[in-house]
């Protein structure tokens, strides 16, 4: 079925991509991030920068709004949770839908313009989902205290096959509990089913408008194409990806704040799709996968660890590099992501596929110099 | 000949555009004829880019209309347009510098074949021989061959107009707008572009055409009309025009020397 | 009546804040092109000088008094603040003043802040594509905010204002209406004259020195000004630095309305975009306008009677406003035509 088809490249670039999800519990050890809590967020931030790459990478739009959809996907699955059943599947599906919704809604207002007013436009409409999560939507959303599980829940499915019990339940799939590195596994399994759907859109046809879109608009619409259907189309698998990626945050962990709407989480999945390389297939999932480790040893990270880190460093300059080291540690993580933000935009627009890729050039031909720019960050204009 | 017989495919009526208080194109009457090659001169800033972007949609014309096979074009998107069969040849090379030449040929192909919207994730594009095979003729025709799998950022001047002639021919547009398709390119180059011209001419594609050089106007066009201040000040056969006195004095004023040889 | 009028004035202190703040993201934008999300750090660390300059005049020097003793019988420390022991009794008057008297520690501050700013980082974005200005400036605000907290802490340091301006003006009085029926408060009504009077200041400069004269021909035709040999980068890197200063000199008369957190500036970003999109990308007085005009909306919307009405339209309205505005009439309200308007 064409459906199933890839092409041979890409058939091997999934199985191999198989292969690393489903070993990470092995090759995550070494690093000390073999714990499920932290591998779950792996697969689920992958998701998030994949489908928010179709739309920055392939299309050239700028989002800086997605965290809303990711926010839409939790309170979703949240519900679902709590009127019908625990199982992880109807809740997946209910978020993909609504948030697809409410990205065709939002897409459809923000495309009409383009360059930074689609930007400004996407981040207006994500500070007004959080402002209303926080105000007058609090019946649904549960305002500051976020919504959660509570022993009162409908749960009509549930109940109306079994007897409440004790205590509150845990995410299931088809009555396996899903938590610890079952969890994990069914993340990893819908991170796969998430890529390979990507592949296919970068394949085909669809994907190849896209990239006509993001190199040049004008010329797209005097080749042809009525360029806007397409453009919105991007954004609403987009706003589908990320509310999937809150579904999936909301089975690991069932519970939905506004603050997963908030402008860091929308700039943090930016973030990711550039330090990974922009339009690239595996890019956004390196660097999710790099900033949700980063973000999980810094901000662990105390002043006796550093102390002990710095052990080698003598005596008197110790507590002056320990002093200044904790600064970008710990609660100052965020300090080291806008450096690394900084950074990666300067020195690396293509992000650390362009590197590898530099690198390999450099390898193959010695002495020739790299093509630069192949994959400049590029707005639609 | 009456109208009927001479099949007249592209009206333009009466067009005028104004810039704010610039006149760009005053009362413009045109009539193009099916499968004929319509050469428009005049010196730099007469208006012949305008006209152009009026009858594609890119702009809107002040007053008056255009219509192309019996359809009136004015008020249609850009989109709507190509698909009634009308491509056009930038005068600055509009084209996808980040993708390969291959890639930017098959786009257009797209268009032609799926329409103006169609989301198709099932198919794969390395799967469409007939549409790759048929890109990589063009792309022979217009002597690119060697160059397909670079990015077309990278191409010479010259080389990006033949590459966009290429996305245009791909589409088999029954009406093909050129806006100097030959500027930047080497004499041996402007041609084979000419000659690929007059092969398409064979099969009967109608063209307009705007050009400064005057081998390439002469080598092509069946009729010619000047433009100059926005307005046409003489239109004709080839010949006609050449010995025209009033084509002379606009062109003495330009920058270019109206001579079919250089 | 009363009340609409009270509103009216409730929106002037913030949409002062607004104008100064979009002003100097028009003139960035307008004269070097460049989409600054660094902006509202700038508004940030402006409030953060006037933290740092009470500080610094308060810092206690501690000296032992042998003439008194404790209870216990040691001897009295005396702490006097570093201010006390330069200026004697009028130390205790620049204390009280502070907030005002920061600006002076602020101009210099913003100015070199801006200049190192675009030397360092901006300058080298001026060809690059817009998003990726967005990109780079964003993590500079992220760096700069997070500095900040790193420095300062992540709790709010309320910043008094000075005693002689705590109370509130009959404001009604002035108008005819009876005396009390009508009032607002004192410092607000200050930052509301002291933007307009950076406005004024702004404007002044650019229309009657020769250098705004300059710079406002870059900001209509770059190539051209270039062309005539004036050395327009020199005097754009100075203009960036105004536009830092502008935006500092907010932030510092903000200080006792809003004590100053480390997260204020991506707070007032994105309601200051919002407010040059309103305005119309690249006119100042659209930015000065908007600016006013949406802190008078926002006020309006904090009615109760409209909130009522509309509940969360408080929450919203300015964003509301932006998106219907980029929607119906992009080039926003003052915006010249064509001008970003796709
Ligand atoms: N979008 C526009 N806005 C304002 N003026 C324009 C615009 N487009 C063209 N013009 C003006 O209209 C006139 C005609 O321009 P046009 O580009 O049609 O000339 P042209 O005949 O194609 O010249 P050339 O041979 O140099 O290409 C010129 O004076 C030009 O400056
Ligand atoms: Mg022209």
């Amino acid at each position: 079925m064409a459906l199933f088809q890839l092409s041979r490249r890409d058939a091997l670039i999934l199985a191999i991509f198989a292969l690393v999800v489903i070993t990470m519990p092995v090759w995550t050890a070494p690093f000390g991030a073999n714990y499920p809590g932290l591998m779950q967020k792996f697969a689920i931030y992958a998701i998030f920068a994949i489908g928010f790459n179709i739309l920055f990478g392939l299309t050239g739009y700028l989002s800086f709004g997605h965290a809303a959809f990711l926010g839409v996907g939790s309170y979703t699955a949240v519900w679902s949770f709590k009127l019908l059943t625990m199982d992880a599947l109807p809740a997946l599906l209910f978020a993909v839908l609504i948030s697809g919704l409410f990205a065709l809604a939002i897409g459809f207002l923000s495309l009409r313009r383009s360059g930074i007013y689609f930007s400004i436009l996407t981040r207006a409409f994500a500070q007004m989902s959080y402002n209303l999560a926080y105000s007058v939507l609090t019946p649904i959303t549960n305002g500051e205290t976020s919504l959660q599980l509570t022993l009162q829940d409908p749960r009509l499915i549930d109940l109306a096959l079994a007897p409440r019990g004790a205590g509150l339940p845990t995410a299931s799939l088809f009555g396996m509990s899903l938590s610890g590195l079952s969890g994990f596994y069914f993340c990893a399994v819908v991170l796969l089913i998430a890529f390979f759907f990507a592949q296919k859109v970068f394949a085909s046809p669809f994907g190849m408008m896209l990239r006509g879109i993001k190199s040049n608009q004008m010329r797209m619409s005097y080749t042809g194409f009525n360029t806007r259907p397409y453009a919105l189309t991007a954004f609403v698998i987009s706003g589908m990806y990320a509310g999937l990626a809150g579904a999936l945050l909301a089975v690991t962990d069932p519970l939905a704040g506004a603050e997963r709407m908030q402008w860091t989480a929308s700039g943090e999945v930016v973030l990711m799709t550039i330090l990974g390389g922009v339009g690239t297939l595996i890019g956004p999932v390196i660097g999710a996968w790099l900033i949700k480790y980063f973000e999980n040893i810094f901000s662990s990270f105390n002043e006796g660890i550093l102390g002990r880190f710095f052990d080698f460093v003598p005596a008197p300059l110790h507590d002056t590099v320990v002093a200044i080291a904790s600064k970008f540690v710990g609660e100052g993580w965020q300090l080291t992501l806008g450096l690394l933000f900084v950074l990666v935009v300067v020195f690396l627009p293509g992000g650390i596929m362009e590197g590898v890729r530099r690198i390999g050039a450099l390898f193959r031909r010695r002495g020739s110099p790299p093509k630069a720019g192949a994959m400049r960050v590029q707005p639609a204009e | 000949m009456t109208t009927s017989e001479r099949n007249v495919v592209l009206h333009v009526d009466d067009v005028s555009k104004n810039f704010g208080g610039l006149h760009a194109l005053s009362d413009i009457d045109l009539e193009v004829e099916e499968g004929q090659t319509h050469a428009i001169i005049g010196p730099n800033g007469a208006g012949k880019s305008t006209l152009l972007n009026v009858i594609i949609g890119r702009l809107a014309p002040s007053s008056g209309a255009v219509v192309f096979d019996g359809q009136v074009l004015t008020g249609r998107k850009p989109h709507q347009i190509n698909q009634l069969g009308v491509a056009r040849v930038f005068q600055t090379p509009e084209i996808f510098p980040e993708l390969t030449v291959l890639q930017n040929v098959m786009v257009p192909a797209f268009a032609k074949r799926d329409g103006a919207f169609r989301v198709n994730i099932l198919r794969n594009v390395a799967g469409e021989a007939a549409l790759r095979d048929e890109a990589e003729a063009i792309i022979e025709d217009v002597g690119l061959s060697d160059r397909r799998l670079s990015h077309a950022g990278s191409l010479s001047r010259g080389d990006k107009r033949r590459m966009e002639l290429a996305m245009c021919l791909i589409q088999h547009p029954r009406l093909l707008l050129l806006d100097e398709p030959t500027a930047g390119m080497s004499r041996h180059d402007t041609n084979t572009t000419i000659d690929l011209l007059k092969k398409i001419k064979a099969r009967g594609m109608t063209k307009v055409i705007i050009e400064h050089d005057m081998h390439v106007v002469f080598s092509l066009a069946d009729k010619i009309s000047v433009l100059s201040g926005g307005r046409i000040i003489a239109e004709g056969l080839p010949d006609d025009v050449r010995g025209n006195i009033k084509v002379q004095e606009a062109y003495l004023g330009g920058a270019h020397r109206l001579e079919a040889t250089h | 009546m009363d009340a609409i009028l009270a509103q009216l004035l409730n929106g002037l202190d913030k949409g002062g804040a607004y104008a100064l703040i979009a002003l100097g993201l028009t003139l960035v934008f307008g004269t070097l092109g460049v989409v600054n999300f660094a902006h509202g750090a700038l508004f940030m660390l402006g409030a953060f000088c006037a933290v740092s300059f009470r500080y610094l005049i308060t810092l206690e020097t501690v000296t032992v008094d042998p003439t008194q003793t404790t209870a216990w019988g040691t001897a009295l420390e005396v702490r006097t603040p570093l201010a006390q022991t330069w200026f004697g009794d009028w130390g205790a008057v620049l204390i009280d003043w502070s907030v005002p008297l920061s600006i002076l520690l602020a101009i210099p501050v913003m100015l070199l802040v801006g200049i190192v700013m675009e030397r360092g980082l901006i300058k080298h974005f001026y060809k690059r594509p817009h998003a990726e200005q967005i990109l780079v400036t964003f993590g500079l605000a992220i760096v700069l905010q997070e500095i900040v907290k790193a420095i300062f802490g992540p709790n709010p340091i309320s910043q008094a204002m000075p005693s002689a301006l705590r109370g509130a003006a009959d404001v009604g009085a002035l108008i005819g209406l009876a005396p009390g029926a009508l009032t607002y408060p004192l410092w607000r009504l200050v930052y509301f004259l002291f933007s307009a009077g950076v406005i004024a200041a702004v404007f002044g400069f650019l229309r009657f020195t020769t250098f705004g004269m300059v710079v406002r021909a870059g900001m209509a035709d770059r190539e051209t000004v270039g062309l005539l040999g004036i050395n327009i980068d020199r005097r754009f890197t100075i203009m960036f630095g105004l536009a830092a200063v502008v935006a500092g000199l907010a932030g510092v008369m903000y200080t006792p309305l809003l004590p100053p957190n480390y997260h204020q500036g991506m707070d007032f970003l994105v309601l200051s975009f919002v407010v040059v999109v309103v305005g119309g990308m690249g006119s100042l007085p659209g930015a000065v306008a908007a600016g006013f005009l949406l802190g008078i909306l926002q006020s309006f919307a904090s009615m109760n009677q409209i909130k009522s009405l509309l509940p969360g339209i408080d929450q919203i309205i300015i964003y509301l406003t932006a998106v219907v505005i980029l929607l119906v009439r992009p080039r926003g309200l003052f915006g010249r035509r064509g001008m970003m308007e796709n």
